[in-house]
């Protein structure tokens, strides 16, 4: 068991660094292992891990395999899992807390897509308060650099061009677009927030 | 004064000239005709959507969201926060229910928005437009109104995920829920069964994972067509992007013949209740509507 960036108040004890830090944590010892979210992800042929497998392994104390598994990057957010468990596992949220809390620590695996994806939406949407579809599209496609962008692009240049006839995708965005009134304020509120979970999670932002 | 007031929040992809412009577009024309006053919350934010989780965590997340709420709150007392989009509707309710449950929780959350001078009091509803209509209005209500029946075409109702699962409507199933197909019906449509009304479009996975996400939408569409859809209406705005946008990448890739028009509830029922294919949004669509536009322009 690997203890990288691990705060010093859990060592050795990886279920209870995972109830203290993560989204919903506290809720991963009422899994009964009776694999029914297994069964449930839409994506699921494509995971290393199933839900309840990673379950397991936090009880198992398994904190790198876990923290660097790229399985909860594949949960789609469909919500089949939460419906279906027999122990009312709020499992979606778990998967996405692990995802977050591996991504902050450092630990994540590099260059995951839908990580990448993640970030960038975020950083999109915290930057004037609304997501800028157009920016976060091209972010999207150039983020293996530019040759790789221009050919994702042109690939895609089909649904790009339909959208824009359609009126649905906004070139004047590449200028700023949607943008609150109260920018400051929204982003006091963000930065407020992300320095009292920092705090309760001992990490420094 | 109008029948219902509504603290409205479009979210970011309903906004003008963004991917679900026609929704918006479609949501105000059946609003006025049921008499429903959508009052846009003042300077609203970005909801986080499920795929803020990885760099937002779990505070900033609430915290923006309750943002919110404190400014429909402060402008809109006393009305329900009411979304369209289903990503949006389940961070708001979400929030809303963490923060009840947790002092804690919302000890913090006040504590970040006293940065910008806000405070949230608990006393908005955040509820889906869906509801709104079938709780508030009601099907003999929504069918009042109809002019125009959308006889002959037949309808696959695709609920998709989030509208449905972990709340759903009150009294609905997870596997077969029923509203969608109501809607239908009271506008004159046909519903027919469908196999995969619940099944996930890939989400934002459509983006960072389009292989894996394109086999879910190929079965959606394919479905579709097999249960002898003419359209697919949806009430989901990342359903109907995925849905709609991605079968000219399917069909180049795989060889498939792929050109179903999908639509949102709000634009049948618009056309069924008089209003033109501009009102309903139709001009919006990819892959164009003609037997809606049709019937939308006699
Ligand atoms: S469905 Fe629930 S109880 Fe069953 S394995 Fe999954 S998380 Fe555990
Ligand atoms: S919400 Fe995520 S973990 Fe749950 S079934 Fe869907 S993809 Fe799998």
């Amino acid at each position: 068991m690997t203890t990288a960036n691990q705060p010093a108040a859990y060592r050795n004890d990886f279920l209870k660094e995972v109830e203290a830090n993560v989204e919903e944590g506290h809720m991963v010892k009422m899994c009964m292992q009776c694999g029914v979210c297994a069964g449930s992800c839409p994506l699921g042929s494509h995971w290393e891990h199933s839900p309840q497998k990673i379950f397991m392994m936090i009880r198992a104390g398994k904190r790198e395999e876990v923290l660097t598994s790229d399985a909860m990057w594949m949960c789609t957010s469909c919500y089949n899992c939460i419906a279906r468990c027999p122990r009312k596992l709020p499992i979606t949220h778990i998967m996405h807390g692990l995802a977050n809390y591996a991504h902050r620590l450092g630990l994540a695996p590099k260059g995951q897509p839908t990580r990448d994806f993640a970030v960038m939406f975020w950083n999109n949407l915290t930057k004037t308060g609304r997501v800028n579809e157009l920016k976060l599209t091209l972010g999207h496609y150039f983020k293996d650099g530019i040759g790789a962008g221009i050919k994702k692009g042109l690939e895609m240049k089909g649904v790009g061009l339909g959208l824009l006839k359609a009126k649905r995708l906004n070139p004047m965005e590449i200028l700023g677009g949607h943008k609150l009134q109260d920018l400051a304020g929204f982003h006091a509120i963000v930065a407020k927030a992300r320095e009292i979970e920092d705090r309760r999670r001992g990490l420094s932002s | 004064m109008a029948k219902k007031n509504i603290a409205f929040y479009p979210g970011c992809s309903s906004q003008r000239k963004s991917s679900a412009a026609n929704y918006l577009v479609s949501v105000q024309s059946m609003c006025d005709k049921l008499d429903i006053a959508m009052n846009e919350i003042p300077d609203w934010n970005c909801c986080g959507a499920s795929i803020g989780y990885a760099e937002g965590g779990e505070l900033p997340r609430v915290a923006i969201t309750a943002r919110n709420f404190a400014l429909a709150e402060k402008h809109l007392p006393g009305q329900d926060v009411v979304s369209t989009c289903a990503a949006c509707w389940l961070a708001n309710r979400e929030t809303q229910e963490r923060l009840e449950a947790s002092p804690h929780l919302r000890a913090e959350t006040n504590e970040a928005l006293g940065a910008a001078g806000l405070s949230y009091q608990g006393n908005t509803k955040a509820r889906h437009m869906v509801e709104v209509l079938i709780e508030d209005i009601g099907y003999e209500g929504l069918k009042a109104p109809v002019v125009k029946s959308l006889e002959g075409i037949k309808f696959a109702g695709y609920v998709g995920c989030q509208t449905n699962r972990p709340f759903g409507i009150a009294g609905e199933s997870f596997e077969n829920p029923q509203y969608l197909d109501k809607m239908v019906e009271l506008a004159g449509g046909e519903a027919v069964p469908y196999d995969q009304k619940v099944t996930c479009c890939g989400g934002a996975l459509a983006f960072s994972e389009p292989e894996k996400s394109q086999k879910q939408i190929r079965d959606i569409v394919e479905s579709a067509y097999d249960h002898g859809a003419d359209m697919i209406v949806t009430p989901c705005p990342l359903c109907q992007a995925n849905v709609e946008v991605y079968q000219s990448e399917i069909n180049k890739k795989q060889g498939t013949q792929f050109n179903m028009p999908v639509l949102y509830y709000s634009q049948l029922l618009t056309v069924a209740y008089g209003g033109t294919a501009a009102e309903a949004g139709l001009d919006g669509q990819i892959i164009r509507a003609s037997r809606l536009e049709e019937i939308a322009g006699k």
